[in-house]
């Protein structure tokens, strides 16, 4: 991974030495709440329903052992034991005092983290595919560019207050695991015509109260290409997108306004006259950083396991969960394995201190130490040795971390809602958990097949209910927590936002809502059909009308 | 009243004139409207000095060919969250090579003053009720920077070294 040098060591010191001063002017008046409030929010602290919320960036989604065993120590000293891991592979925690903030922050410094623009109307954290490095279907592994990106990003003095907050995305596999077309900006690892490698982007796409699928802006860029290109994308959006409303001031917003057509036009005028030819990335730089990430001395193995293979045909349990939760590596003998954090009784996505300091255990003794966070909410270790799966999963039991049900109805992404977040319509916890409880039967779900089941507390729209196969979008009437039905949507390559099937349901009757959709789809369904495919060869109407009929 | 300019708190010397006031003997800054209807009468008292101001809807372009004629171009930042500014402000400096003093005015404040004077601005006109003393601290809020802008033209990747 990305190792500091004395550069940006410097940079964080400065960093913590300005937001150390920043909260000592606000605890003395100097500064109102809402003069405070960017330059917390710039931080990563967010004032929530009880406490302040600490939002700790992952970059890319990956951490070092070191890094979660820290990250373990403030659960546990400044926190209440727990943190939880979001839809944009960062961490969050729930019960920050203010005083403790500065020291919060040297203590992430230490192991070269930091809480930089996970929050504010600025570069957030940059995502990307969770087996970037690993996967079998990757042209190049993104994390180098990732880390590039981050770089050119980190405290841009033009873009740190642009219309609206702005994420990116990369990914350098065929099949999108980044939602990338859910993003403000993303990148696709492609080859042109002539074979070479270079990035597709993608611009446009956005979740909250008006979700778009991105659109296409360029086919292709060389790589050298990527930190000017991306500089003339925000200038245009700096300079034109709306500031007179904030649910119109995405990007997405000034392309479907412009669109896409013109709004490249205006990106090409800007990159034809680029005031940063500075920024073009010479191969001695790409080289600088793919050396971070190269791959490890793995070793020679054997494309199968006796014992494992034994195993899968004697044990259903662990079956079902080499099915589900653990993925083909690129390098023979070796697994991508996810740790499940849905389990029943835990809010999807959280983490005990213990959890994570054992968890950091594992990666050391079955993942050269490396470990990443997924956008659905859950954990990977990237290179665990065929053979010592048996093992890691015993393991994995014994920490609640083995649900086999990664990919299926109950892998649910699901915000904070209700429960902490103050903008909030609804708790989506509950919801989650009741469906974890009603959905208990593994057979059952296994035999679903692949579904994304996603829930948003409010229209913002943070658990992805648009991506949804099956969305669950809560609101509020009348002071009361009631949740719409969305089917259709999707994430991956066939990106699509799904429909809301009618009137919203309250909190008991969305779990019998969503049984009545599994039954229409058992019902209805062609022989290993995805859930999204029947829906999308059905329509809605079977499904409404199961749903409704004795509504 | 009292600017930082070039790092340095100075008393000012040039006057904000509006629309349909009398234009007072001296350094004035104008709006970008009033340039354009006041051209040539605004040319000939040059010698006195003249700025121009553009609000944050009004960009680079706007003036871009009129440059000469200025000796300030004041940038507004009608909230420290307009971030239009910085981008109107590098341009002038890294696309239109502009070479005179680039002001900030509006609400302009400690914390923002570092990214400011990294896109080019060099005159920051302090929000009144805040310390112009404190603000002076910002430039040396961080001394690394990962990219390049007005400031600095090579990106930290070729600075490391």
């Amino acid at each position: 991974m990305y190792q500091y040098d004395q550069f940006d060591h410097q940079m964080l010191a400065d960093r913590n030495r300005q937001f150390r001063s920043q909260v000592e002017r606000r605890l003395t008046g100097a500064l109102t709440e809402e003069e405070f409030r960017p330059l917390r929010l710039m931080n990563g602290l967010y004032l929530q329903l009880h406490a302040y919320m600490l939002r700790v960036a992952v970059p890319y989604g990956l951490l070092s052992s070191a890094q979660l065993r820290q990250l373990a120590m403030i659960a546990r000293k400044y926190d209440r034991g727990y943190g939880h891991f979001t839809t944009r592979q960062n961490l969050q925690y729930n019960w920050i005092r203010l005083e403790d903030m500065p020291d919060i922050l040297d203590a992430l410094a230490e192991v070269e983290m930091h809480a930089i623009q996970t929050s504010g109307n600025c570069i957030r954290n940059i995502s990307t595919d969770e087996f970037a490095g690993v996967a079998r279907d990757e042209i190049e592994d993104p994390r180098p560019y990732a880390e590039i990106l981050r770089q050119w990003s980190t405290f841009h003095p033009e873009f740190s207050y642009l219309p609206r907050k702005f994420k990116i995305a990369l990914t350098g596999a065929t099949r999108d695991r980044a939602a990338v077309a859910f993003h403000d900006l993303a990148f696709r690892i492609v080859r042109n015509d002539s074979g070479e490698v270079g990035f597709q982007v993608i611009v446009g796409g956005g979740m909250g109260r008006t979700p778009v699928v991105g659109k296409v802006l360029k086919e292709w860029i060389p790589k050298r290409h990527l930190l000017a290109y991306s500089e003339s994308v925000m200038r245009v959006y700096n300079g034109y997108g709306r500031r007179d409303n904030i649910y119109k001031a995405r990007i997405k917003i000034l392309v479907n306004d412009l669109g896409v057509e013109e709004f490249a036009r205006q990106v090409d005028e800007d990159f034809a006259r680029t005031i940063t030819p500075e920024l073009e990335l010479e191969e001695a730089e790409l080289e600088r950083m793919r050396a971070f990430f190269a791959p490890p001395a793995y070793r020679e193995l054997p494309e199968r396991d006796a014992a494992v293979d034994a195993l899968l045909e004697k044990d259903k349990r662990f079956r079902m969960w080499f099915e589900r939760n653990v993925v083909a590596h690129k390098q023979p003998g070796y697994a991508i394995v996810v740790l499940s954090l849905k389990s029943p009784g835990v809010a999807p996505g959280d983490a005990t201190d213990d959890q994570m300091e054992a968890v950091a255990r594992l990666a050391d003794e079955f993942s050269l130490g490396l470990l990443r966070t997924t956008f659905k909410q859950n954990l990977v270790l990237s290179d665990v040795e065929l053979s010592r799966l048996p093992e890691l999963w015993g393991r994995l039991k014994a920490l609640s971390m083995a649900s086999p049900t990664v990919g299926t109805l109950t892998d649910i992404i699901c915000c904070p809602g209700l429960d902490y977040c103050s903008l909030a319509n609804a708790r989506s916890i509950p919801v989650a958990e009741k469906l974890i409880d009603r959905f208990d039967d593994l057979d059952f779900i296994h035999d679903l097949g692949d579904l994304r089941l996603n829930i948003s507390g409010c229209i913002n729209a943070c658990g992805h209910h648009h991506a949804g196969n099956i969305g669950i979008l809560g609101v509020d009437k009348k002071g009361e927590e009631f949740y719409q039905l969305t089917l259709g949507g999707s994430p991956e390559d066939d990106a699509s936002i799904g429909k809301i099937m009618g009137p919203a349901f309250s909190q008991d009757e969305i779990v019998s809502a969503i049984e009545k959709v599994i039954e229409v789809f058992l019902a209805r369904r062609e022989p290993e059909e995805r859930f999204v495919d029947c829906y999308r060869r059905l329509g809605m109407e079977p499904f409404k009308e199961r749903v409704y009929a004795d509504h | 009243m009292q600017i930082i300019k070039k790092r340095r708190i100075v008393e000012d010397d040039w006057h904000h004139v509006e629309d349909g006031a009398e234009l007072p003997e001296g350094k004035v800054i104008v709006s970008l409207s009033r340039w354009q209807s006041d051209r040539e009468t605004l040319i000939g008292r040059r010698n006195s000095g003249l700025g121009i101001r553009l609000a944050s809807n009004e960009h680079a372009d706007d003036i871009a060919p009129d440059l000469e004629h200025f000796e300030l171009v004041a940038l507004n930042f009608p909230t420290f969250r307009d971030g239009r500014a910085y981008t109107t402000a590098r341009l002038l400096r890294e696309r239109h090579g502009y070479q005179g003093e680039l002001r900030a005015t509006g609400d302009v404040l400690r914390d923002q003053i570092f990214f400011m004077h990294r896109c080019g601005f060099d005159a920051f006109e302090v929000r009144a009720d805040r310390s112009i003393d404190e603000a002076l601290k910002a430039f040396d809020d961080f001394s690394v920077t990962y990219q390049p802008a007005a400031d600095e033209k090579q990106p930290l990747w070729r600075r490391r070294g």
